[in-house]
């Protein structure tokens, strides 16, 4: 970590460095955390995917897949890019150049594939009236901030490493995100990246801010589990009697008291 | 019943229904009462529980009974292994994202509500002011071109009953031209309560169970995430998708009245009294081996194996073993379903070949025969000519074997036989002649038996209809929790604060969205 900051260390952090690179990530990330220990708890009623295939399927037959599976790629490639340290790659014998020649063009498709994805689902959102009436106030906030997020990302590769010279986001962006999770945050590291990086990783953290609170919480409900459980399953209609306290509410079972 | 020496399993006990379909005039009654029960909700407009459909017809959703399209129950695949239609896990996995076999909304209908401010509001006129349809999903004026009873006593048919997926075979032929004259019934649906539910298996999140108690299969709400899969997997298409909510929703079987001891209310407010509610025991451990039966014809006696005599003193020794309580099992000996399904037989499952091993069975009806045989100038009173009628009359024979048999003429000939006999005999009887035993023999009853299956049938009772034992008092603590409320609202007052991320404005405000 010492190595790879130290040449950027050229200016001590400004305090407007420490607001948006330290305080606002951290922030983010603990309304994140906690957030999400509030929803699962109060809330498990309203954690669902909220699926609107019922009303409108043409649009969504093709933007879902193509919006989800590219999502799966870009994720992989941010824990690859931001996660692993440039040194480790090169260790295995990647070369810088090999690196991101494979990530532009593999980013590339992935971004694509996602932002087109996306777009027909928000074009399916805003032209049909049945889905626009049942758009939640959380989906108004999703919807914008993801669509942000995703288009100064693609945007951000595409002028920079696409069109443009190349920008070794691994030497700075990354530096700035391992910095954060090892608790030694390093504002100074991405402090001098173009702007849309900047920028996206700005809007990045206020996705991760609101992500408990929107629809986004599906994903940690991901059906891995239905792969290994037997076919049928069977409950009993209350675990327990929960205590028979006379005129109290006892805490029914989990599905005794919203089965439908 | 003989069991031979195959050793029982788990006994587990199941609330089933069994409806006389011969009594069905198709009022509707048990729809109504079931929607303003429990779907008379933004979100779960276009839901039905309970629907009437009036057969033959494409039925509600439009043509779920063609699972070619909808994929829905199980099939054998080439090993003869049982999987569900809609494919294995991976599969299903894959298809979160879009579900390929999703009915739409156009697959059911627009849902609408009525401007009835208009009627009061209307500045005065000429003309008498009306009260226009608008949709509840768009808010905007619409025209009504579906429902869920379109097609009510043959409404339309030379339009739309050719699309019914029984009629198959070339005979089918024959019917669309003649059946507006030969043969109509109503046949009501509601959740199955299958023993081997496709739903509950094909349900990614473990959300969708079957009660270990009564077999009721429900929805837990607060596990479902809306990922669709049962709606897909039920070849009844009896799990709707609140679209308010984003999940899924079903006919409870009405298990908060269950439990107390009361029957449904489709049923406690039958017009006709065609409904009977009793427990019938099961041997869990062989619902499998039932289910994979490979000739489908022999799916009807494969589920009846899987039932179990209450009177059999080893059956009820495994059910003790197996925690059936004895008033349970004391009603499973009183229940009249099990004498429709096992005693008498007169009732099938409904599309036995789906595999579901289905527990709302049918007695098929026998008038669209008689009807026939009056038409064809015969003598309905006459068993000969009803005898005669039915094993002559492919049309309606075929066509209910198609809905209740898998396609075996046989079985649904003889049930409708024993009907015919039963039918003559009491008639005899009641106009105090000796009665004819010799047709009663020839479909296996015996006086007595006809005079039971007469007063089940006919008399029906409410007492006789209805055997629902209630909930064990040990639970009462924990039930009395929800008899008060509707089990799908979002919150209590009394509960935790309302928490109403993700639900959209439509919901949150019952007067904005109007209420169908």
């Amino acid at each position: 970590m010492n190595a790879v900051s130290s040449p950027l260390a050229a200016a001590p952090a400004s305090g407007a460095d420490l607001l948006l690179w330290v305080a606002v990530p951290y922030v983010c990330l603990a309304v994140f955390a906690v957030g999400h220990v509030w929803r699962y708890r109060q809330d498990q009623f309203g954690w669902t995917s909220r699926t609107t295939q019922l009303l409108e399927h043409r649009w969504l037959r093709w933007g879902s897949p193509l919006f989800h599976l590219g999502a799966f790629m870009v994720i992989a490639g941010h824990v690859a890019g931001l996660a692993v340290p440039d040194s480790w790659t090169e260790a295995v014998g990647i070369s810088e150049h090999a690196y991101h020649t494979t990530a532009v063009w593999a980013g590339s498709v992935a971004g694509v594939a996602m932002v087109t994805g996306l777009g027909m689902l928000c074009a399916r959102r805003l032209l049909t009236r049945r889905i626009r009436l049942g758009t939640d106030r959380s989906d108004k906030l999703l919807f914008p901030l993801l669509s942000a997020t995703v288009l100064l990302g693609i945007t951000a590769t595409a002028a920079h490493n696409v069109f443009g010279p190349g920008y070794d986001y691994r030497a700075t962006v990354s530096v700035w995100f391992r910095g954060l999770f090892v608790l030694q945050p390093q504002p100074e590291a991405i402090s001098g990246a173009p702007l849309l990086f900047q920028l996206h990783a700005l809007t990045a953290c206020l996705l991760f801010a609101a992500w408990p609170f929107t629809r986004l919480v599906h994903v940690w409900s991901a059906p891995i589990g239905y792969l290994a459980r037997p076919y049928l399953v069977y409950r009993r209609r209350a675990t327990t009697p929960a205590a028979p306290t006379a005129g109290g509410l006892p805490s029914p079972a989990p599905g005794a008291r919203r089965a439908a | 019943m003989p069991r031979g020496e195959a050793t029982i399993g788990r006994v587990l006990a199941q609330v089933a229904m069994v409806m006389n379909l011969d009594k069905c005039i198709g009022c509707h009654t048990c729809s109504v009462t079931c929607k303003q029960t429990w779907t008379n909700r933004t979100g779960v407009e276009y839901a039905w529980f309970n629907n009437v459909e009036t057969k033959p017809g494409v039925g509600y959703p439009r043509r779920y009974e063609d699972q070619e399209r909808w994929k829905g129950g199980w099939m054998l695949d080439k090993h003869g292994r049982l999987v569900l239609r809609s494919g294995g896990r991976t599969k299903r996995l894959l298809s979160l994202f879009s579900n390929p076999d999703l009915p739409s909304i156009e697959d059911y209908y627009e849902p609408v509500t009525y401007d009835y401010d208009n009627l009061v509001s209307a500045p005065a006129g000429p003309d008498m002011p009306v009260a226009r349809p608008r949709s509840v999903l768009t808010g905007r004026p619409t025209a009504i071109t579906w429902g869920a009873n379109w097609e009510d006593g043959l409404g339309g048919a030379p339009e739309h009953a050719a699309g019914d997926p029984n009629l198959g075979g070339e005979w089918a032929q024959k019917v669309k031209f003649e059946f507006e004259q030969t043969f109509l019934f109503h046949l009501p649906r509601l959740c199955e309560h299958c023993l081997n539910p496709a739903c509950v298996s094909a349900c990614p999140s473990g959300a969708m169970y079957k009660r270990v108690e009564d077999g009721i299969v429900l929805v837990d709400q607060d596990q479902c995430r809306g990922w669709r899969m049962c709606v897909t997997a039920c070849p009844y298409k009896k799990v709707y998708i609140n679209h308010a909510t984003g999940k899924a929703e079903k006919c409870t079987f009405c298990f908060p009245r269950i439990e107390a001891g009361q029957p449904t209310v489709c049923s406690e407010t039958c017009v006709g009294r065609l409904r009977y509610l009793g427990l019938l025991l099961y041997d869990a451990d062989r619902v499998g081996e039932a289910a994979a039966t490979p000739d489908e014809r022999d799916l009807l006696d494969a589920q009846r194996g899987v039932f179990l005599d209450p009177n059999d003193p080893e059956v009820r020794a495994a059910a003790r073993e197996s925690g059936i309580p004895e008033d349970w099992l004391d009603a499973a000996r009183r229940s009249p379903v099990y004498d429709l399904v096992m005693r008498y037989k007169v009732a099938l499952p409904l599309h036995p070949e789906y595999r579901t091993l289905p527990m709302v069975w049918y007695v098929p009806p026998l008038s669209p025969v008689l009807d026939a045989v009056g038409a064809a100038g015969g003598n309905q009173d006459d068993p000969d000519h009803v005898f005669a009628a039915v094993t002559r009359l492919r049309i309606p024979l075929e066509y209910l074997a198609e809905l209740f048999t898998a396609g075996d003429t046989d079985v649904v000939g003889g049930v409708l036989m024993k009907l015919t006999a039963l039918r003559s005999y009491m008639r005899e009887r009641t106009l105090g002649e000796a009665g004819d035993e010799a047709a009663l023999k020839a479909v296996g009853l015996t006086p007595r038996e006809a005079e039971d299956l007469h007063r089940l049938l006919a008399v029906a009772k409410y007492a006789d209809r209805y055997v629902v034992p209630a909930a064990h008092k040990e639970d009462a603590a924990a039930l009395t929790a929800i008899e008060n409320r509707c089990p799908v609202e979002t919150s209590g007052d009394d509960g935790p604060r309302k928490v109403m991320l993700g639900i959209p404005t439509l919901r949150r405000n019952p007067t904005a969205g109007g209420r169908p």
